[in-house]
């Protein structure tokens, strides 16, 4: 039987995003699975978009991580993100990223980090639903 | 309609101005005002990947920008016009008779003080603002339509909240 020691820990992927997105996605993941640690939180307070571009590079590199997830398309991370993914070539970017979605990633133990997260994309993009009201 | 927001933004196109200016103003296009973008065409690709399909992004530099405004203030649609920097901004109240402008984003970077949480200023910057004032333009900070304009004189005082 497996246990939470088999979880993988390593980090695997940065969260960026507005205000304190990622912190608060990854306080929940972590609360709802306990693999919170493979996802790196990065804030982006009071940076412009040379900085915001350099801190999401260094955390990547240090952590050895080729995957990032953003919230919004036209947000300054998504931006910074993409410039860094025109050198980086084996490096992922998923935009529009919500809860599900992380969810997804951290559990694809099996599949390489960028594998996993066009997988999670796909499973985030189809875990939103309307209820009520004639929905 | 017209140009409803002129704005200096060091982040240029992000969430603030597609989501929180363009949706209650009803911005269907976006004047971007940058050297460096408006010589290439990755940036000014991915400037527009990130509005949505109803809005339009227009590039030019600040020599261009000059004969281009009156023709984005005659347009039928509203839009907003983003500079990067204060010196490009200042161009355009120089040369296009911009009135008023909105600081709404400049942030943190070394010789800089912070002035308000989304605005850092180095001295020369503080004296750019002054001499946009001085040359007759109204200028405010605020960088979300639901935030409290701040005036040049608080802003600069650093007796804003």
């Amino acid at each position: 039987m497996s246990s939470d020691a088999d979880a993988p820990s390593a980090p695997r992927a940065i969260v960026a995003g507005h205000g304190d997105f990622a912190k608060g996605l990854v306080s929940a993941v972590e609360q709802i699975t306990g693999r919170g640690a493979q996802l790196i939180p990065v804030s982006v307070h009071q940076l412009g978009v040379e900085d915001i571009e350099a801190v999401l590079r260094a955390r990547m590199l240090e952590a050895g991580v080729r995957v990032i997830f953003t919230d919004l398309q036209a947000g300054s991370c998504t931006m910074a993100s993409r410039r860094i993914l025109r050198d980086m070539d084996d490096a992922v970017l998923v935009a529009g990223t919500n809860l599900p979605t992380l969810l997804d990633f951290v559990f694809a133990d099996g599949r390489s980090a960028p594998e996993a997260a066009r997988h999670a994309a796909d499973r985030g993009r189809a875990a939103i639903t309307v209820h009520g009201a004639g929905a | 309609m017209t140009i409803e927001l002129y704005r200096i933004d060091d982040r240029l196109i992000h969430g603030q101005v597609v989501v929180g200016w363009g949706q209650p103003l009803n911005i269907r296009f976006i004047v971007l005002v940058d050297d460096a973008v408006a010589a290439s065409d990755w940036e000014q690709e991915l400037y527009r990947m990130g509005v949505p399909p109803e809005m339009d992004v227009y590039f030019h530099t600040a020599s261009d920008a000059v004969a281009a405004i009156p023709r984005y203030r005659s347009d039928a649609r509203r839009g907003i016009l983003l500079t990067g920097d204060i010196a490009t901004m200042r161009r355009l109240v120089d040369d296009a008779g911009v009135l008023a402008v909105n600081v709404g984003g400049i942030h943190s970077r070394a010789g800089r003080t912070q002035r308000l949480r989304y605005v850092f200023l180095s001295p020369d910057e503080e004296s750019a603002l002054r001499q946009l004032a001085e040359q007759g333009a109204s200028v405010t900070a605020q960088d979300v339509p639901g935030a409290r304009p701040v005036a040049l004189g608080d802003l600069l005082s650093g007796s804003a909240p």
